[in-house]
């Protein structure tokens, strides 16, 4: 019983910081990587644009 | 550079991007809820915790039905305060029945999870029909037509079998004679007592809103009012048990 | 080419018609069989709607109009508008509807006299009504008004379909007035905002798996290469809602007669899945859907792009992977496993993070245009519902922490914060909505009146500052009374003890209910002028397609 327990406890501690950390690196590595910066400007203009 | 394109697709592909939001979402979820079923210890062991009889699930029906639980929580929280105000705190196994659980989230009133027994059945009744009448400055509404409605007992039957179904332990006999034990317990002097006693030992029996004329609503309710948090046993219980 | 048009459309009549008739038929068969006077009615009113559905898909098809819609009017998109001016209007009735219940059910609260003693009114039945009411029907229909119209504008491209968009507005208002009824009648799953019966839950799914694929359809179609980040909020909102939805309201009816269902889950797990859904309900229906309106209308309003759009793909992905953790912090000291809410917990107050990225991305978006916060009081309006998103979500994180929630749990404190968000935040922000959107579908250049906006900002500001400080100070004083001892170590109150001393605050409370509902009455009778006799913009755009307009 204690190990069933325990064994969750330190796989959800460690392995959801590690997870948790890595996506959000990813996103934000994502975010700011300067290869995307001309499409999210332009994505940021898409409801300014007139159509009518 | 084209392993940080391949993250382009989260934008120009709309599956791809509902695909990543149903495994962010699930994740969250899946590692919260699961665990609860695979844990033992999420319910402890209790000596008492037996179903709903009829005439109490019909009761908590109809306390699901008005709405109760936007006033009154049935969860005593481990502070000394509440254990002072309403005893014992809740066991996760006092509600391991419950469908839905009603453990609320709101105090207008006060907290229920162990109101069985505390008021006489009369209060009870009066406090439902009125609560001004007993409790002056109450600000709960009044229920009258609940003494007036009777009991719909058609279908008792079906709503054992559902819960039988989902693995609350009624046994063949409880469900066959789910109607008569109904009766029975809202009024002994008609119904089958000895049968009813039998397959619910210890539950309480008699017509609990005054009128043994009719079966109301007002029975059924008052019913499970007051058997709310009496079925565990706490002297035989140990909580060092569920330390694991 | 148009031939082939004209027959994938006629594909989707008959799915529909096939679809509706199949409904209309198995609940008359339910309405004539069944005991159950609640589930008679509700069947029959389905089936109404189904065969009154029927009845104008084949009507269309018998004059025989089977000319199909053109994609593009004179090089520019025809967009399909007529669905979101409905739900835009629902949105306004649903609202002051709500608006109403929740100020009669202050006053029950302040004055129980009020519940009237009648089956139908009381406080209990009310207010599943009113949470539904402004949460499902107000909201809900903002959203679909909203989304429908961000969505073909960014991807410049028409909605697909004839029946489907119809389909999931109509659909969806009737789940409400489904919904709504049964509660008044009795008719409840007892879970709170997850209130709508097995046969209210089924229809909509349904309903909201036609959405799902109106905007994914929609999301296919565009001209545009990227999916502008207002949509992904829509998406996740839509996408979310509906694994939530399964999963809380898995419940089977005790029979096809019976309006009575039981819910697969039990007690504890029950808890932990309600709230579960509960929190994500907050997190996706009423913040990832109306941030999807913050990241449209107000760089739209004010006329420049979103302060960061780095930010906000930052914002999208830790907002929606971290909410959905913070529901077990419903639970602090219950008979959930402390596990439980101590992750709940923890990601709640992680979220505090995103949430305040988001309010920056949105307030600095008016970054060298603050100006315009003296001059457009629509703007003002949604600025503000930024800030009260940034306070609530403040707010929220801190009232998570065990310690805090000890105290906060069970009183009006949280009625409070959930004020601040769902007025505050969502009414302003949808309000704000309202009042560029009206005036876009009516091809106006402006609201009727700003100086009626002016007061409306002004009365519901008031009235929601009334309404917060008296939660405030009610739950407050409720959690302190209840752990208050005398000096001779008893507890010092009795429970209607507290419950007394409430009674000012309640009072309070309903006053600036009321403000609120007031504020709300001046925007329906502006966005009416608007409507009718707003001066009209220069440009004409080519578009209405009102042909279906007739089945409202």
């Amino acid at each position: 019983m204690e190990s069933t327990y325990n064994l969750l406890a330190n796989f959800a501690q460690t392995g959801g910081l590690l997870y948790f950390m890595a996506i959000f690196a990813g996103v934000v590595i994502y975010a700011v990587w300067p290869g995307n910066k001309e499409r999210f400007d332009d994505a940021a203009q898409i409801p300014l644009r007139e159509d009518d | 550079m084209s392993a940080w394109k391949k993250h382009e697709i989260f934008e120009k592909n709309s599956l791809i991007l509902t695909i990543g939001i149903v495994v962010m979402v699930s994740i969250g979820g899946l590692v919260e809820i699961v665990p609860l079923y695979y844990l033992k210890s999420t319910i402890e062991k209790t000596e008492g915790m037996r179903p709903y009889t009829p005439l109490e699930l019909a009761g908590r029906n109809i306390y699901v039905r008005e709405g109760c639980y936007t006033c009154h929580s049935q969860q005593i929280r481990p502070l000394r305060d509440e254990l002072e105000r309403y005893g014992m705190y809740s066991l996760a196994a006092e509600s391991m029945y419950d469908r839905p659980f009603q453990w609320g989230s709101k105090r207008t009133g006060p907290d229920l999870a162990r109101v069985g027994g505390k008021y006489s059945d009369e209060w009870q009744r009066d406090h439902l029909i009125n609560p001004r009448s007993v409790s002056p400055t109450s600000i709960m509404p009044g229920y009258p037509f609940l003494a007036e409605n009777k009991l719909n007992t058609r279908d008792i039957q079906d709503h054992l079998e559902l819960n039988a179904m989902y693995g609350v332990p009624y046994t063949e006999d409880q469900i066959k004679y789910a109607r008569a034990d109904l009766i029975a317990q809202a009024d002994p002097e008609r119904g089958d007592i000895d049968g009813f006693e039998e397959r619910y030992p210890g539950a309480l029996a008699r017509s609990f809103d005054g009128d043994p004329s009719q079966i109301t609503e007002m029975d059924a309710l008052i019913a499970y009012l007051q058997m709310l948090g009496t079925l565990v046993d706490f002297e035989l219980y140990d909580n060092n048990a569920n330390l694991r | 080419m148009s031939e082939r048009r004209a027959r994938y459309l006629s594909l989707e009549e008959g799915g529909f018609a096939l679809l509706l008739a199949a409904t209309a038929f198995l609940c008359l068969i339910i309405a004539g069989k069944t005991f159950d006077q609640v589930l008679a009615f509700h069947a029959s009113l389905i089936s109404l709607a189904a065969a009154v559905g029927t009845f104008f898909i084949f009507r269309r098809y018998f004059d025989g109009d089977t000319m199909p819609i053109p994609q593009e009017v004179d090089g520019k998109p025809n967009y399909n508008m007529a669905p979101v001016e409905f739900a835009a209007w629902a949105s306004v009735f649903w609202g002051i509807a709500g608006f109403l219940v929740g100020l009669i059910i202050a006053l029950q609260l302040a004055y129980p006299a009020l519940n009237l003693d009648l089956p139908w009114t009381h406080f209990g039945r009310m207010r599943p009504l009113h949470t539904s009411a402004v949460i499902f029907a107000f909201g809900g229909n903002v959203l679909l008004a909203t989304s429908m119209y961000v969505v073909q504008r960014t991807c410049r491209a028409r909605m697909p379909g004839r029946i489907l968009p119809w389909f999931v507005v109509l659909g969806y208002n009737l789940f409400i007035v489904v919904a709504g009824t049964g509660y008044l009648l009795g008719v409840t799953h007892g879970k709170e905002y997850a209130e709508p019966e097995w046969y209210a839950d089924y229809l909509l799914t349904v309903v909201w798996v036609f959405y799902l694929l109106l905007f994914l359809g929609t999301l296919w179609k565009r001209k545009e290469p990227h999916i502008y980040v207002a949509n992904w909020f829509y998406l996740a909102f839509i996408v979310t809602i509906a694994v939530l939805h399964v999963f809380n309201n898995m419940a089977l009816p005790i029979s096809m007669y019976s309006s009575k269902s039981y819910i697969v889950w039990a007690g504890v797990q029950d808890a932990m899945v309600q709230w579960w859904y509960g929190h994500n309900a907050v997190g996706f229906f009423l913040t990832a859907g109306f941030l999807a309106i913050m990241y449209y209308f107000i760089p739209k309003r004010a006329d420049r792009p979103v302060y960061s759009y780095r930010l906000s793909i930052v914002h999208f992905w830790a907002l929606i992977f971290i909410y959905i953790w913070a529901g077990p912090h419903h639970l602090h000291y219950t008979s959930l496993p402390q596990w439980a809410s101590t992750l709940g917990m923890t990601f709640s107050i992680i979220l505090w993070m995103p949430s305040w990225g988001g309010m920056i991305n949105g307030l600095m978006t008016l970054s060298g245009a603050w100006d315009k916060l003296r001059t457009d009081p629509v703007l003002r309006m949604m600025v503000v519902s930024v800030a009260f998103y940034g306070m609530s979500t403040f707010e929220g994180p801190v009232m998570s922490i065990r310690a805090v929630n000890s105290l906060s749990h069970y009183t009006d404190w949280t009625i409070g914060h959930v004020h601040a968000g769902a007025l505050g935040w969502v009414g302003y922000i949808s309000f704000g909505a309202l009042y560029c959107l009206i005036p876009w579908l009516y091809n106006k250049k402006d609201v009727y009146s700003l100086r009626l906006v002016d007061w409306h900002f002004w009365v519901s500001t008031l009235g929601i500052v009334l309404y917060i400080c008296a939660m405030w100070v009610s739950g407050i004083m409720q959690g302190l009374m209840w752990r208050a001892y005398d000096s001779l170590g008893f507890l010092e109150y009795s429970f209607i003890e507290t419950v007394d001393a409430m009674h000012p605050f309640y009072v309070m409370r309903a006053l600036g209910g009321g403000l609120f509902l007031l504020g709300a009455l001046i925007m329906v009778y502006n966005l009416y002028m608007t409507a009718r006799h707003g001066e009209s913009a220069e440009a004409v755009a080519a578009q209405p397609d009102g042909r279906l307009a007739a089945a409202e």
